[in-house]
């Protein structure tokens, strides 16, 4: 029991600080809408071929600004030395990586709902309607990425070149996630039977264990010194 | 072995970072309710030594006995008992001196906590501040914090670095009182600093420490202050410290 | 680990294997019906690509041991076997876009297999970059072993999504001959080869460790010194 109360209180304490001054949430809001706003530019104004592109486009934004987000959540633990802080008590290992997680997760997938109504003002698409499908195609998507950022955040949180490291890590592991996430999206988008996008939910499904389960096991490994 | 056995002990702790060696084979002895001061300049492996103790730092050969756990190998519940004032203050700058300890609470797995913190926060003298958030604080209100946070529970160990750094009087004061109270309690206290007068004033034991190796182990009512001073300064390392 | 004598036998063996692989795939094998000569690299390409599998899944194994037993040579083991496989898929990937150049006329091809065989390069290369980039030598040996063991858990997801992605697109494409598909004097320079590049990996692992097994005595001796 006071395992999932401290996965809650670390989730809490991040959303917290991440509310009082919402340096991250800003940065990922304005990123996200520049990325978006760019998509403009980099297909050469044509409307139709952006609503054509428009699920790897939004995973695009997604994934881009969910980075931003992974890196400064651990920036935030390093500085005053709060992560060393975190490790002396008297909590389990795992308990620390899932309350990472679910402070990021949910960071994530608000920055994402704003998204997704951005995306349709800017593209003219009705995204409303589908969204209730559209998030449960996002949601294990979002938290597979999630997962291995935190992971992969704790591990070149230190390094000398970390903002390079940190998506030269995460992005060929999570192609798979992004993969399924986009064709799911796409199912939806399109409005064809939610059946297609079964076997699409099934990988990601299939990710989403694997590291979950992966990065439980190894977390404390990670940490110690 | 006669008398209770030793609250803190190590047995040949190397500890070695890459190419360099932090730690070279410390044989260490506290007794419960004793306070060590341990004394060095910086690199001399007083942090290092600390932080193993806490089990946060895995040693490279040697072993550490920390309140009856064999360091590293007792896990979450020998952090239970332990209890750590570290170099940086480990506090949320963006959260308020309450919800700090209120997350400090939780972690320690503290069920219902408001009470104690009001309480060691009224101990501090911080009780005004409560409310605010910790980046408006001072160095020194910072660190009263972060000693409000040691307060929340009661340890068999407590781990102090540098804790007389950026401390006003009054917080000075606070920290010797709390160090007398807690000594009292039957409490072991191992304390780092620079700080020859205080750590001096407040030690059961002495021991100083040079490039990672122990150099001199004694009580202190067997010395003087200013004998002290100058076996310290035997050592060359007077420079650094007060 | 292994004597100088033994691993100078390795050593001639691969020598051997090679000059009979390139025997083999050159003059004994028939030219291709459809491809022609071109078609030869495969004995080059297919090898190349299993062995570098091969040694990813001794990165993933050791990996797991360093983590469980904090052996060195586990890790020596780990970090010489990837940069072997790095080395091993680039030239594969290599191999295959010069025979992909003139048989479709293009030098890259969105194909599942080659596709997930970039994504394993990219994986192991990021591999190596972060070793490179941790200096406490014992904390970036346990970063990598984490990497290793997430890195090649992934493979086989990423090889379905790859999959499921391209069916939708494209029939199998023609570079994916298993060897029981393939006819059987052909046969015999594939399975030269590949016996012949296991032998020549097993030669590189065995001087790469001993490379870095010489680094830990190094550093031990060191420790021992300023004891």
């Amino acid at each position: 029991m006071s395992f999932v109360r401290r996965v809650v209180a670390i989730a809490r304490k991040d959303l917290l600080a991440e509310w009082r001054d919402r340096e991250s949430f800003s940065a990922m809001f304005f990123f996200a809408f520049l990325v978006l706003f760019l998509f403009h530019f980099a297909l050469g104004g044509d409307q139709a071929l952006i609503r054509g592109a428009s699920s790897g486009l939004l995973w695009l934004a997604f994934t881009f600004t969910s980075v931003l987000g992974l890196a400064r959540s651990v920036q935030g633990e390093l500085e005053n030395d709060c992560l060393d802080g975190l490790l002396l008590y008297p909590a389990e290992r795992e308990a620390i990586y899932l309350g990472k997680l679910l402070g990021n997760f949910l960071v994530i997938l608000v920055v994402e709902l704003v998204i997704f109504p951005l995306f349709a003002v800017l593209y003219n698409m009705d995204l409303w309607s589908r969204l209730p499908k559209l998030l449960l195609i996002a949601v294990p998507g979002t938290l597979g990425f999630a997962a291995a950022g935190t992971l992969l955040s704790t591990m070149t949180a230190g390094l000398r070149a970390r903002e390079a490291m940190l998506p030269f890590l995460l992005f060929p592991l999570t192609i798979p996630l992004i993969l399924s996430a986009v064709k799911g999206t796409e199912v939806v988008l399109r409005g064809d039977p939610f059946e297609l996008a079964m076997p699409w939910l099934k990988l990601m499904a299939a990710f989403d264990t694997v590291i979950l389960v992966a990065s439980l096991l190894t977390f404390e490994y990670l940490v110690e010194e | 072995m006669p008398g209770p056995a030793p609250a803190v002990e190590t047995r040949r702790l190397v500890k070695w970072y890459g190419g360099y060696p932090a730690l070279r084979g410390i044989d260490l002895c506290v007794a419960p309710g004793e306070i060590l001061a341990l004394f060095g300049s910086n690199g001399a492996g007083k942090t290092t030594l600390l932080r193993i103790l806490a089990g946060r730092v895995r040693p490279t050969a040697g072993t550490a006995r920390v309140a009856g756990f064999e360091v590293g190998k007792g896990g979450d519940r020998a952090r239970g008992a332990i209890g750590t004032l570290a170099h940086g203050h480990q506090l949320y700058e963006t959260l308020t001196a309450s919800e700090n300890l209120a997350f400090a609470a939780a972690m320690l797995g503290l069920g219902r906590a408001s009470e104690r913190i009001a309480q060691v926060l009224l101990r501090v003298g911080l009780e005004a501040a409560a409310g605010s958030s910790v980046r408006t604080f001072s160095s020194g209100m910072k660190r009263r914090l972060a000693l409000a946070k040691l307060m929340l529970r009661e340890c068999k160990v407590i781990l102090l670095d540098e804790p007389y750094a950026s401390l006003d009087l009054q917080a000075t004061k606070l920290l010797e009182e709390f160090l007398m109270a807690s000594k009292i309690g039957g409490v072991t206290t191992i304390l780092a600093t620079h700080n020859l007068t205080m750590g001096f004033g407040v030690a059961d034991r002495l021991a100083i420490l040079r490039q990672g190796r122990l150099v001199f182990e004694g009580r202190r009512d067997e010395t003087s202050l200013e004998a002290f001073r100058s076996l310290f300064s035997l050592h060359g390392e007077l420079g650094d410290v007060e | 680990m292994i004597r100088r004598g033994a691993e100078r036998v390795l050593g001639g063996l691969a020598a051997l294997g090679l000059l009979l692989g390139l025997y083999t795939g050159f003059c004994y094998a028939p030219p291709d019906a459809v491809q022609g000569e071109v078609q030869r690299i495969m004995y080059l390409h297919v090898p190349l690509i299993l062995v570098s599998y091969l040694a990813f899944f001794v990165v993933f194994v050791t990996s797991i041991l360093y983590l469980a037993r904090r052996c060195e040579r586990h890790d020596a083991i780990a970090h010489s076997s990837a940069e072997i496989g790095v080395l091993f898929t680039a030239l594969a990937i290599a191999a295959g876009s010069i025979w992909g150049r003139p048989t479709w006329g293009t030098w890259w091809t969105w194909d599942a297999r080659l596709t997930t065989t970039t994504i394993l390069l990219l994986i192991f290369i990021g591999y190596l970059m972060l070793r490179a980039l941790v200096d406490d030598p014992s904390r970036g040996a346990t970063f990598s072993a984490v990497l290793g063991i997430i890195g090649f858990l992934d493979v086989p997801i990423i090889h379905m999504s790859v999959v499921w992605w391209r069916t939708l697109h494209q029939p199998a494409s023609v570079l994916r001959p298993g060897p029981s598909t393939v006819a059987p004097d052909m046969q015999v320079a594939l399975y030269t080869n590949l016996a012949a590049f296991v032998v020549l990996y097993g030669y590189f692992l065995v001087k790469r460790v001993r490379l870095e097994e010489a680094r830990w005595e190094l550093s031990r001796l060191r420790m021992e010194g300023a004891a």
